[in-house]
């Protein structure tokens, strides 16, 4: 039934996602065929294609954007299938998907956006006082400018900044599993770095957090060693295997694949 | 209980509006015989002008379909049993305590701050401030009442000036001796009687040279009115180095046309501010003027109006620049929902000789949906070099991926777009006393609840 990477039904029935012949359209056009994928806790799944292969649009389908319809197959997060869960609701499942192009807000300050999503995710209501010192040591982990805080969510911000902010946001809402789509464009190798080191430590807080990483290119796979490496190519998973399948797709490039 | 006794007392004047009535209105009222002539002058305007045709659609308003007069305890005389179950349970939801939302949908008269009152009175009146009702005003300080009264905005300025003029009944009176600065805000509804609520109120503020007030009308809570027309007149006279600030939050049950002229004179080095918060209402049409009528002179206009379905906010402001050294700033900010139409029409003006001129005026829209509609009526008339004019506008949709993006991150459809709004108003609230603050959140909250979305 699960055809990459669950090896053994035991796995199966514990996996934190279980994806099953899941096909999406975006907009009536068929984007995503037939994807099969199997996460388990703790694990780094990374899903690697050229563009306009339909890796986005996997991150979209999976968090629930209202423009990308899953038209067959099943998604399971914890045994709860997501297409009876709105998006915020996935949310609070567990589920966060950090954005290639994080939106801009005006007007909403970064403080109150966060603690708003924290109070809704966690369902814990915090203090505006005990907020304030859990995001002063988030920023601090993160290299970001505490003034940060009081400004326009993402308004103006940099490639680089809207980034970080992805990650206080990871680190602040400890979700179970994370997409991350594209963390890696338009960073320089020092961003990467940051943005690595971020992902290190919330694996480190919290061992049992999967990640779907996904990415055009290699080079991240060096800061962020994977499990297991997906080929994604025209809607379709046509390779799978572990951190090797990157060190082929660098030399070979993803003609190899499309050509079949 | 003294207003138990006045509910035996009723006057209704007979619907539409003639020489008799208004002749009626200022009998009832005792009022000097040059108040009388003002109003059957102002009549007399009111009857040769014709219905603006270039704002807001009135054609659904009939002037003659309408009791001008009704004594104030008679209006007070609603049933609780009539009033909407939309409005109480919108009162429920802001959390209004129950004798304040009697008060507020003019079935009760009393209010349970009337001791709080009583004592900020004696404060006040130790001062020499005056604060009362406009009748009570004319009564016991004519004098200066007819030195100030309709000199800010005449009868002939506008045809519901002019009805105002004739028919004018309760509003406040506010006088501030110089150098006197009232360290809380004055607010309409802490005067017990409920005149204030009434259709065709009458509001002058008269700030001394040094002084400063800060008045606060409305409330977040929808007023509900049997009355389909809401015509009030605000006059403020700000002497030399005196500061006014006007917070006005209005929030009328969908039926009313709400049309009111506002304006200010702010003499030299004098401030004055409108804050002004428009939601509800069939038709607002409201345009708060300031002018800058000597050298040093500062006025703001920071406004919000909501639109949603079936009605159409058109308001904005005016400023007038009649002196060298003056500056001015609006920010206006508008969102329309569910159909709703939100205009901005504004006029910026600078005479010739009104040189080293500063001023910005910031109009910024926020459209939910593809039915609601907004449009920008900017007017700029500048005849002077040297002055330093900013205009900006900015018309924004909540998107689809902005609300994507905070429902991500767990919040509710409903909690995204409140946010969003929040957002986008912030520079509103702001100015606002807190606890007008805390009110707009909610009111914002319960919006996006009604929204359609």
């Amino acid at each position: 039934m699960c055809s990459s990477y669950c090896y053994t039904d035991h796995m199966e029935k514990s996996a934190l996602l279980l994806i099953n012949k899941l096909s999406v359209s975006v907009l009536d056009k068929p984007v995503l065929y037939d994807i099969d994928l199997c996460i388990n806790t703790g694990l780094i799944h990374a899903i690697m294609g050229p563009n306009g292969s339909g890796k986005s649009t996997l991150a979209y389908a999976l968090m629930g954007h209202p423009n990308y319809r899953v038209t067959s197959g099943s998604v399971l997060l914890n045994g709860t299938d997501l297409n009876f869960l709105s998006v915020h609701e996935r949310a609070k499942n567990g589920l966060f998907l950090a954005f290639q192009h994080p939106c801009e807000i005006p007007g909403v300050s970064v403080a109150s956006f966060l603690k708003e999503a924290y109070i809704a995710v966690t369902g814990q209501h915090i203090s505006a006082a005990d907020f304030q010192v859990l995001l002063r040591e988030r920023c601090a982990q993160l290299g970001i400018d505490p003034a940060f805080m009081a400004r326009s969510l993402n308004d103006g911000f940099s490639g680089g900044e809207k980034k970080r902010l992805e990650l206080l946001q990871l680190l602040i809402l400890q979700p179970k599993l994370v997409i991350l789509d594209e963390i890696d464009s338009g960073l320089d190798i020092d961003s990467l770095k940051i943005v690595a080191d971020g992902i290190a430590l919330a694996r480190k807080e919290n061992p049992a957090m999967s990640i779907i990483l996904i990415t055009h290119y290699q080079r991240i796979l060096n800061y962020i060693m994977p499990d297991y490496v997906h080929v994604l190519c025209d809607g379709r998973i046509v390779a799978s295997g572990d951190g090797a399948v990157a060190y082929v797709l660098e030399a070979k490039g993803y003609d190899a694949w499309k050509k079949q | 209980m003294e207003k138990a006794v006045a509910f035996n007392y009723v006057f209704r004047s007979d619907k539409g509006l003639n020489r008799k009535i208004v002749i009626e209105i200022s009998e009832k009222k005792n009022e000097p015989g040059w108040m009388t002539d003002f109003r059957l002058k102002a009549l007399e305007i009111f009857e040769s002008k014709p219905m603006p045709t270039w704002g807001a659609d009135l054609t659904d308003l009939d002037p003659n379909d309408i009791y001008y007069y009704i004594k104030p305890i008679e209006a007070q005389h609603t049933q609780w049993s009539d009033v909407p179950e939309k409005i109480k349970t919108t009162f429920e939801k802001l959390g209004i305590p129950q004798a304040e939302q009697k008060f507020l949908a003019g079935v009760g008269a009393q209010f349970d701050s009337e001791v709080i009152y009583k004592n900020l009175k004696k404060r006040w009146s130790d001062q020499g401030v005056i604060f009362s009702d406009m009748s009570t005003a004319l009564r016991d300080h004519e004098a200066i009442v007819k030195k100030y009264f309709s000199t800010v905005i005449p009868a002939h300025d506008n045809k519901f000036a002019a009805l105002n003029s004739a028919v004018w009944s309760g509003g406040s009176f506010v006088y501030v001796p110089a150098g006197v600065r009232i360290d809380m805000p004055l607010q309409a509804y802490f005067r017990i009687d409920s005149s204030q609520m009434g259709q065709f109120e009458r509001t002058l503020i008269i700030a001394e040279p040094g002084s400063f007030v800060e008045y606060v009308e409305g409330c977040s809570a929808p007023i509900y009115k049997k009355n389909s027309l809401h015509s009030a007149v605000v006059e403020l006279v700000a002497l030399p180095e005196s500061h006014i600030r006007y917070t006005t939050i209005q929030n009328w049950s969908n039926n009313v046309y709400n049309l009111v002229t506002k304006r200010a004179v702010a003499h030299n080095n004098a401030r004055v501010e409108w804050v002004d918060g428009n939601f509800g209402s069939k038709v607002t049409m409201k345009y708060p003027c300031i002018v800058l009528k000597e050298p040093g002179a500062k006025g703001s206009i920071i406004s919000l109006a909501v639109a949603g379905n079936g009605q159409h906010q058109d308001s904005g402001g005016k400023i007038i620049h009649l002196a060298p050294h003056t500056t001015s700033n609006i920010i206006a900010k508008s969102i329309s929902k569910d159909g709703g139409r939100s205009s901005y029409r504004g006029l910026l003006k600078v005479i010739k000789g009104a040189h080293s001129v500063r001023s910005k005026v910031q109009c910024d829209a926020l459209i939910f949906d593809d039915i609601s509609r907004t449009d920008t009526y900017p007017t700029i008339d500048i005849r002077e070099d040297h002055v330093d004019i900013g205009h900006e506008a900015s018309i924004s949709k909540v998107s689809e991926e902005q609300l994507f993006y905070l429902q991500s991150r767990g919040l509710s459809e409903q909690a995204a777009r409140a946010l969003i709004v929040n957002g986008f108003i912030d520079a509103f609230v702001s100015l606002l006393p807190m606890e007008y603050a805390v009110e707009i959140n909610r009111l914002i909250a319960m919006e996006m609840e009604d929204s359609i979305g």
